[in-house]
């Protein structure tokens, strides 16, 4: 086994136990960047020293696409280790998610959430709960973290045209949105089901100058949004950067994406120490594609005081078939550039996913998470529709936030994980975008007429 | 010799591909080989053909439609065989229909059934170990693909382990779209014919035995295939008399080409 030590870590919620700060785990951690993509110095067995140089995390991940794009594939990574190694390219990254983006957003502590799961958990559980703000962003999600990034990639790599699938239409208007920042012509990809699901978006994203492009094969969904993508990328390689919207496809994207995204983590792991003088216990996020989980679990993975728990959209229940959780129901395969687990009949045939939210309604997710979750670092749990349903408007009455669907999925979670840890116990969990998007589909689901 | 060595030794080669599953197979099949192909590729019907334009798109969403499995693929496969002993038989699809239960056993099937070779779109040679050493191991021909995009210094590791024939995509892009300029296939051709000795067949937006005939003129091979997907499409479980036509004019000109 790769690595060993990684069964070591005890991950039963009911015995996470707190932990002074360990040595040199403090602001003044030396050998930590100060931002997140600089290439750092991973002690040895680091789990966060992958992907492999073949770009695999385990067996996980690698470069499952058609010839015509590997010389891309392996100039976008060629490019991309320059780019860590450039302090322009850090520099501008930097100034850009400072001033363009409004980073770093800030680590809320959630004081009536934080009261109202005391009240549910037997005497003496019930951690304290803070929000990383990520709906605070520009644009309202972390996706733009990783557009930022990889246009600047794009721009180095002297690509002059964008493209990108999206599923709600949160990473389409992220892209749309760099992309006229930075003057590019843009063509997002989208399922024509969710171009009927998702009008404000589609509108925004015209506003932003960018081509929206229905997608009328397959399901309609993001998935075939994903394949046209690759479609079109295959066409135009010459003059195309293909910005990916989650932590997942062919390597390196998966890499780069999780470094853009580590912003989340790096900057958390900063606001928690500066309020509570240590770690947290537990950091939780959604799980997707998954780019804002692994932006938040990748600058933890060496701490073995934090425990990370990925949320799983369990739609109607794992049991009807129809969700879209990956690995509490799939299997690993190939899809869409890398290995990983899929939802997929015993041929190998992808099924659809189902979830209420859109940013979740995916049969795969990124490679690394496949690879954390057999390795046992981070656990993961599936939440229903009906569950989320709930936890958003919990949040939305108890805090005034209101979450993503997506991000509510995560929420949901608190009841059980709250009730098993102690309070002195700090849970950080990622609200990775804003609902405003989502309420049309909320009002729907609870009955309301608009 | 083998079954592909024959077929390459009589001058340039028809190559005709239909997705297995989509109208009547078998008799699709025989159409194509009594019209005149000299090699016979079979398409592995996947929900999500990322390399493929849309009436192999929707070959492959007909086929998945009504039912098919990858155990149906085999047994049309292995009819195929035990009716036409001679002709080379390649199975065409995606990675994860095809390693889903392991490479070994696709392998294994693939031999059983008499297949000669398997193309597998989105397996480069960088990740030959998902399904390259099962097949060789077999007996089976895995066929890579060169695309305008393969440049030299990449060329020897696409070449590496694979048989059969070469695969040349001669445009960047999916199939069934835009045609490739003649006299970039030609170039093309000769660099692939300078770097190896097993036959160059040239594919993607080839559809009528015009084109076909200048290709022919050039390289060891000829693929055709959204021009069948689209009889197919157009004449349902009836197509097999218009393939044989079809079939039948193609060879013609590729193999009076030389």
């Amino acid at each position: 086994m790769l690595y060993p030590h990684v069964k070591m870590h005890n991950l039963q919620l009911n015995s996470v136990v707190s932990h002074p700060p360990r040595e040199g785990s403090g602001l003044g951690r030396a050998r930590l960047p100060s931002g997140p993509i600089m290439t750092t110095i991973t002690p040895v067995n680091s789990l966060r020293s992958l992907p492999d140089e073949t770009g695999h995390f385990g067996k996980f991940g690698g470069r499952y696409v058609a010839e015509t794009l590997m010389p891309l594939i392996l100039d976008l990574e060629k490019e991309y280790r320059k780019a860590k190694q450039d302090p322009a390219f850090e520099a501008e990254f930097q100034d850009l998610l400072k001033n363009f983006v409004g980073r770093p957003n800030p680590l809320y502590f959630a004081p009536r959430l934080t009261e109202h799961f005391r009240k549910l958990a037997p005497a003496g559980k019930g951690p304290k709960i803070y929000f990383k703000r990520e709906d605070l962003n520009h644009t309202g999600a972390h996706k733009i973290n990783n557009c930022i990034g990889q246009i600047l990639l794009a721009i180095r790599m002297g690509k002059t045209r964008i493209i990108a699938e999206t599923g709600a239409g949160q990473h389409g208007v992220a892209t749309a949105t760099v992309a006229a920042r930075f003057g590019l012509p843009c063509t997002i990809f989208m399922g024509a089901k969710d171009v009927e699901r998702q009008k404000p978006n589609v509108f925004r994203m015209k506003l932003l100058g960018a081509q929206v492009q229905p997608v009328t094969s397959g399901a309609e969904t993001l998935k075939d949004a994903m394949n046209e993508a690759l479609r079109d990328w295959v066409a135009n390689v010459h003059d195309t950067f293909y910005i990916i919207g989650t932590a997942a496809g062919p390597h390196p994207y998966p890499e780069l994406v999780r470094d853009f995204q580590s912003v989340i983590g790096h900057e958390t792991r900063q606001q928690v120490l500066e309020a509570e003088g240590r770690l947290p216990d537990m950091v939780l996020a959604c799980v997707g594609g998954g780019s804002n989980a692994i932006g938040m679990f990748h600058p933890f993975l060496d701490d073995p005081e934090v425990a990370m728990v990925g949320v799983e959209a369990a739609g109607h229940g794992i049991e009807t078939g129809q969700h879209a959780a990956s690995l509490t129901g799939g299997k690993p395969g190939i899809l869409h550039g890398n290995k990983t687990y899929l939802l997929q009949d015993e041929d190998g045939q992808i099924t659809e996913a189902h979830s209420i939210s859109a940013g979740l309604d995916y049969p795969g997710l990124g490679p690394e998470h496949s690879w954390l979750h057999e390795s046992g670092r981070v656990r993961y749990v599936p939440i229903t529709d009906d569950e989320s349903l709930e936890a958003f408007q919990l949040c939305c009455a108890l805090e005034g936030i209101i979450p993503a669907l997506e991000s509510a999925h995560a929420l949901a979670a608190l009841p059980q994980l709250t009730a098993e840890m102690d309070e002195d116990k700090i849970l950080v969990v990622n609200v990775s975008g804003r609902g405003d998007k989502d309420i049309f589909t909320v009002a729907e689901a609870l009955g309301v007429e608009l | 010799m083998t079954r592909f060595e024959t077929a390459f030794s009589k001058g340039p080669a028809l190559v005709c591909f239909i997705t297995g599953g989509d109208g009547d197979t078998a008799a699709n099949l025989d159409a194509l080989v009594e019209g005149g192909a000299d090699v016979i590729e079979l398409g592995m019907p996947f929900t999500d053909p990322m390399a493929d334009g849309p009436a192999i798109q929707e070959a492959n969403l007909r086929s998945l439609a009504k039912g098919t499995r990858t155990a149906d693929i085999f047994r049309m496969a292995a009819e195929f065989r035990a009716r036409h002993p001679q002709v080379p038989l390649v199975l065409m699809g995606y990675a994860n229909p095809m390693t889903i239960r392991g490479p070994e056993w696709f392998a294994e099937e693939c031999r059983k059934a008499g297949v000669d070779g398997v193309i597998c779109v989105d397996i480069p040679p960088e990740e030959d170990a998902e399904l390259g050493p099962a097949l060789r191991g077999a007996g089976v021909s895995l066929i890579r693909l060169a695309t305008p995009t393969t440049d030299t210094a990449r060329l020897p590791a696409v070449l590496e382990g694979s048989s059969g024939f070469l695969y040349y995509v001669s445009v960047a892009g999916i199939t069934g779209m835009q045609q490739a300029a003649q006299a970039s296939i030609e170039d093309a051709v000769a660099r692939l014919k300078a770097a190896s000795d097993i036959p160059v067949a040239v594919g993607f937006g080839v559809r009528t035995p015009e084109q076909a005939g200048k290709i022919a003129k050039v390289a060891d091979g000829v693929v055709v295939g959204s021009a069948f997907i689209d009889l197919v499409k157009q004449h349902g479980d009836n197509a097999a008399g218009p393939l044989r036509e079809l079939t039948a004019a193609l060879a013609e000109a590729v193999h009076s080409a030389r």
